[in-house]
């Protein structure tokens, strides 16, 4: 299809998104990633039922964390859509982006970057 | 188990804002099988402290994760001796008890909770934890089916139901089970209703909390 989609996305395969744990995201925020986006398949089509409800669960503890702790919740998002649905992946890689660059860099990142 | 219940990270955050070195504290124990402070509860806690000091701006605070396999006793908490001096603060992930003896055996470092200890419990199913035993120290569970009125009963009732309880249910929760309705389906499906007749002696409360902290000694185990 040679869809464009943002370069500032880096693309983490995990054999389900139930598999993401807070954890996962916390470390990635913490290390220095604006911001973390889960993509599962639609809702009801989990091969293993219920790993992309779990996954939005987390995604929404991610997002309380980080309301508490002062930090924009939008920096962690979930998005649902077939495997074989290319354009809507470009579509929510290009509004991650988008939303991302309106926040600006994570405070954390910029942190290290001054301190290299 | 004992079930604890995640504190506001906010609740932690005003504990230790003021400090430069915390050691988040877990317990591989209770609180790990309640997902309140196991290992992974420490990770979470940490990597939240670590990016609330970075976003303040702070960013010469060290924030270390430690879980020890118990800390309810001498041995899993002298893992730490050696590092423990260091820490300005430790946030203790553990029970109360947990809390409490950490405290206890480093007497110069302030030590915080990180969770709200509730109850002795168990998991009905992942995420939902409920109360089965109050501790009270002499145990009735034999003439009651195996189902404890202390702890289950809202009135603690030992000879049968009040008048609240209605359709199997507590008048206090339409939720909650009435625990004499329970106690009296165990009996029947046991065959044991002749204890249901039976009147309860008032119980000797001494050995439940009124009586001040317990402590058991046996000497038959004592080294």
């Amino acid at each position: 299809m040679r869809l464009i989609y943002p370069t500032s996305f880096r693309i983490i395969r995990v054999p389900c998104t139930g598999k993401v744990d807070v954890q996962h995201m916390l470390r990635a925020l913490e290390k220095g990633a604006d911001g973390v986006c889960v993509i599962g398949c639609m809702e009801g089509e989990c091969l293993y039922k219920t790993g992309n409800f779990r996954a939005r669960k987390r995604v929404e503890q991610v997002q309380r964390i980080l309301q508490s702790i002062g930090a924009d919740p939008g920096r962690a998002r979930m998005y649902n859509l077939s495997s074989s649905d290319g354009p809507l992946f470009a579509k929510y890689a290009g509004e991650m982006d988008a939303q991302i660059r309106e926040l600006g860099p994570n405070p954390m990142k910029k942190k290290k970057q001054s301190a290299a | 188990m004992i079930v604890a219940d995640k504190k506001p990270v906010e609740e932690i955050i005003e504990y230790v804002k003021d400090c430069q070195k915390i050691l988040v504290l877990g317990c591989n124990e209770c609180v790990t099988v309640c997902e309140a402070g196991g290992k992974k509860e420490v990770g979470v806690l940490a990597a939240t402290l670590r990016m609330y000091f970075s976003n303040q701006g702070t960013e010469d605070v060290q924030v270390d994760e430690r879980t020890l396999e118990r800390q309810c006793d001498h041995e899993y908490l002298e893992e730490i001796r050696d590092i423990a001096d260091q820490y300005d603060a430790i946030v203790s992930i553990a029970c109360g008890v947990g809390i409490q003896f950490t405290a206890e055996k480093y007497h110069s470092i302030p030590v915080y909770p990180g969770v709200n200890t509730c109850f002795l419990g168990v998991t009905e199913q992942r995420g939902l934890w409920t109360e089965r035993c109050q501790a009270c120290g002499q145990c009735i569970l034999a003439y009651t089916g195996g189902i404890c009125p202390v702890a289950r009963c809202a009135k603690r009732l030992f000879n049968g139901p009040c008048g609240g309880s209605s359709k199997g249910k507590c008048e206090i929760n339409k939720e909650l089970d009435c625990a004499w309705q329970l106690i009296i389906d165990r009996l029947k499906a046991i065959d044991r209703m002749d204890l249901y007749e039976k009147l309860f002696n008032v119980k000797d409360w001494s050995t439940d909390r009124a009586g001040g902290p317990r402590k058991v000694e046996r000497e038959d185990v004592q080294i």
